[in-house]
């Protein structure tokens, strides 16, 4: 997960308590965001969440409710679609059937009245970048699903839009080819420096692709970050729970200092020491969230006696690059544990075995809500 | 060879090529072989006694040969007499301006109609086929009640004060317009309604969002991919337009006759069968050039769709 940089200073989109209402039902409610100039912004969350609404009315395809939408500072009020400065990649790619590749790509610039010696020399140029030169003069249902996507890509970006929204742009492509086509996508967004919004449901994508995430949950954004703050931060059950896997047990705060925090889980039948304060009033209910590859699994005790327990193995799962076990505690409660499979040894941990778990006291995520 | 003639009927009573069997021995017995009667009675010769027409192939006892009489003055005649070419390219007119008008009321109709909430677009195809519940020729002559001299369309335009005599709507060009346009909207409207009906909204977004105006989207997007739908629409109209007999006869001009016209009344009228059948065979072939075009439209759509 390379980080890349966002220059905050340089805002190009601006979401202002945009909500779209369908009778009560509010599809997307209240949602402000700020988005910056030559980012990739991935709007993540699960099918029905609003994000495909909140993109539609970026293209102009639905009208907000209530709030406002800026592009470079323009008000998009009452702007139709075909006068925006942004432009869709469809998550059907909704390729033109009846034209060829050539001729879908050069649809845009015909519409804006381009020179006919520019527009060819525009589409070819675009057509080398997506590497589809060969395919100008063949049909959409002539090509595959990825020449498909990629001829789709070239007729939004050969508009030079400032700004390019996806939906699912990956969705309709299969595992290894996605994985090739989301490399793609950062190298021609760098190339080219147009600002990406991307809306995914998948979150692996979300995390390769994005500078950065924006997790929606029933219209909402819940929360917005880099993909490692989404991940490592999780500032409540549902991201901590959309994103990745994880375990999750209830607790009290038992001792709150500035530098460190205990919180007694029961599920636990210890109680989770963790090595920086939050702010949380004294008795509060919490949960804490950790990671299955932050669990330590051994035969042998850990040297130090805090945030450790003891269970046994009740399922294991073998995936080639790690192992997922399950632990039984005592009380009953299952514990989810990856470990890498570094070595081919045969040293492995095997079911019914008992084992010591343990994590570092930094390792714990403290969720309030 | 008697094993492989076994196996072969044995593959002919198989399920399936029973079933593909019907739609064929259906087309052998009601179309291939009256074709056949028609072309044979095309090249005879009339003769007054029953059955109207001489046979082709005679053997004549008493000269112990086998005669063969073909006429061929019957398609002759057809170029001779300027009253055939003359039907012939009047009907051929008068199909084509009534499919422009089939086209140009029935493209927005059958638009609105596929783009209509879906409830209500049961209830709009409903009336359009509604119509066809009623007598064909009662629909006709209801035509001819409006337009008559002294109809409901002079009476009100009379009573309103818009026309100071009665117009000549009746037993003109305009009426046979009317009847075929208004007899057959429906064969255009049905195949266009379901080939625009199928159109994915999102290629218009798509357009819109390339900059196109819904104008423009129109004409780039919508009128190419509803080509099929209009081929078909067009090709359900002017065909039987052509033919067309009960329209001129009921609503046209006394002084110029449609191919139809003449073809009954060669039959009917003067019992001249094999001029009939020579005048029925041309107007086949005349048609089969669109409906070539058609079949070839039909294959290209269904390899696109196969895709």
């Amino acid at each position: 997960m390379a980080e890349r940089v966002v220059d905050r200073h340089n805002e190009y989109l601006r979401i202002e308590g945009v909500s779209k209402r369908f009778g009560d039902f509010a599809a997307v409610d209240n949602v402000s965001l700020s988005i910056y100039k030559g980012e990739i912004f991935c709007l993540l969350g699960g099918s029905g969440c609003g994000k495909t609404t909140l993109l539609r009315m970026l293209a102009g395809f639905e009208t907000p409710t209530s709030g406002r939408i800026l592009i470079d500072g323009q008000d998009m009020a009452g702007i139709p679609p075909y006068e925006r400065p942004v432009n869709m990649m469809f998550q059907s790619y909704a390729l033109f059937p009846h034209m060829t590749v050539m001729q879908n790509v050069a649809f845009g610039l015909e519409q804006e009245g381009v020179d006919k010696n520019e527009i060819r020399r525009r589409v070819d140029d675009m057509l080398g970048i997506v590497k589809l030169g060969d395919f100008a003069k063949r049909k959409p249902h002539q090509l595959s699903g990825g020449q498909r996507q990629r001829v789709a890509l070239a007729r939004a970006l050969v508009k030079k839009p400032k700004l390019l929204l996806l939906d699912e742009p990956l969705g309709a492509l299969d595992k290894k080819l996605r994985e090739h086509t989301q490399f793609e996508l950062i190298n021609l967004q760098e190339q080219l420096g147009v600002t990406f919004v991307v809306v995914t449901h998948d979150q692996e994508e979300a995390m390769t692709l994005a500078s950065r995430i924006g997790v929606m949950n029933k219209g909402q954004i819940v929360q917005v970050g880099t993909p490692t703050d989404i991940y490592e931060f999780p500032n409540s059950r549902f991201v901590a729970d959309f994103i990745g896997s994880v375990n999750m047990f209830e607790g009290k705060l038992i001792e709150d200092e500035p530098a460190y925090v205990r919180i007694g889980c029961p599920e636990l039948e210890t109680t989770v020491f963790v090595s920086h304060g939050i702010s949380a009033p004294p008795d509060a209910q919490v949960t804490v969230a950790i990671r299955p590859e932050k669990i330590e699994m051994s035969r042998t005790a850990p040297a130090s006696g805090e945030n450790h327990v003891t269970g046994v193995v009740k399922e294991i799962a073998y995936m080639g690059d790690l192992s997922i076990y399950l632990v039984r505690l005592p009380a009953g409660r299952l514990v989810r544990v990856t470990i890498p499979n570094v070595e081919r040894h045969d040293e492995r941990i095997v079911w019914d075995e008992t084992v010591h778990l343990s994590w570092h006291s930094s390792s714990p995520v403290v969720l309030i809500q | 060879m008697r094993r492989s003639l076994l196996s072969t009927l044995k593959s002919w009573s198989q399920p399936r090529n029973l079933v593909i069997g019907v739609p064929y021995l259906w087309l052998l017995a009601f179309f291939a072989i009256p074709f056949v009667i028609v072309l044979k009675i095309s090249f005879s010769w009339m003769q007054p006694i029953q059955p109207g027409y001489a046979p082709l192939l005679e053997w004549v006892e008493e000269t112990r040969r086998l005669v063969v009489s073909f006429n061929f003055d019957n398609y002759q005649v057809l170029l001779r007499e300027s009253l055939y070419v003359d039907t012939f390219l009047y009907s051929v007119k008068v199909a084509a301006v009534s499919t422009f008008w089939c086209l140009l009321i029935g493209y927005p109709m059958a638009y609105a109609i596929a783009r209509s909430k879906p409830s209500t677009r049961n209830l709009l195809l409903m009336l359009i086929i509604l119509p066809f519940w009623t007598s064909f020729l009662l629909r006709v002559y209801a035509w001819v009640g409006l337009l008559k001299t002294n109809g409901v369309i002079n009476n009100t335009l009379l009573a309103m004060g818009l026309i100071d005599e009665p117009l000549t709507l009746l037993y003109t060009d305009f009426a046979v317009y009317v009847g075929i346009v208004y007899s057959y909207l429906p064969f255009m409207i049905l195949p266009l309604y379901s080939n625009l009906e199928k159109h994915d909204l999102t290629l218009l977004e798509a357009a819109a969002d390339l900059g196109a105006r819904p104008f423009k989207a129109f004409f780039r997007v919508t009128l190419p991919l509803s080509m099929p739908g209009i081929v078909a629409g067009c090709l359900l109209v002017f065909i039987p337009a052509v033919g067309e007999f009960v329209m001129p006869s009921l609503l046209g001009r006394t002084d110029q006759l449609m191919i139809g016209t003449v073809l009954s009344a060669q039959f009917f009228g003067a019992r001249n069968w094999p001029v009939a059948g020579a005048v029925a065979i041309v107007l086949l072939l005349v048609l089969l050039l669109p409906i070539l075009l058609f079949q070839r439209y039909q294959r290209r759509e269904l390899e696109a769709a196969r895709r």
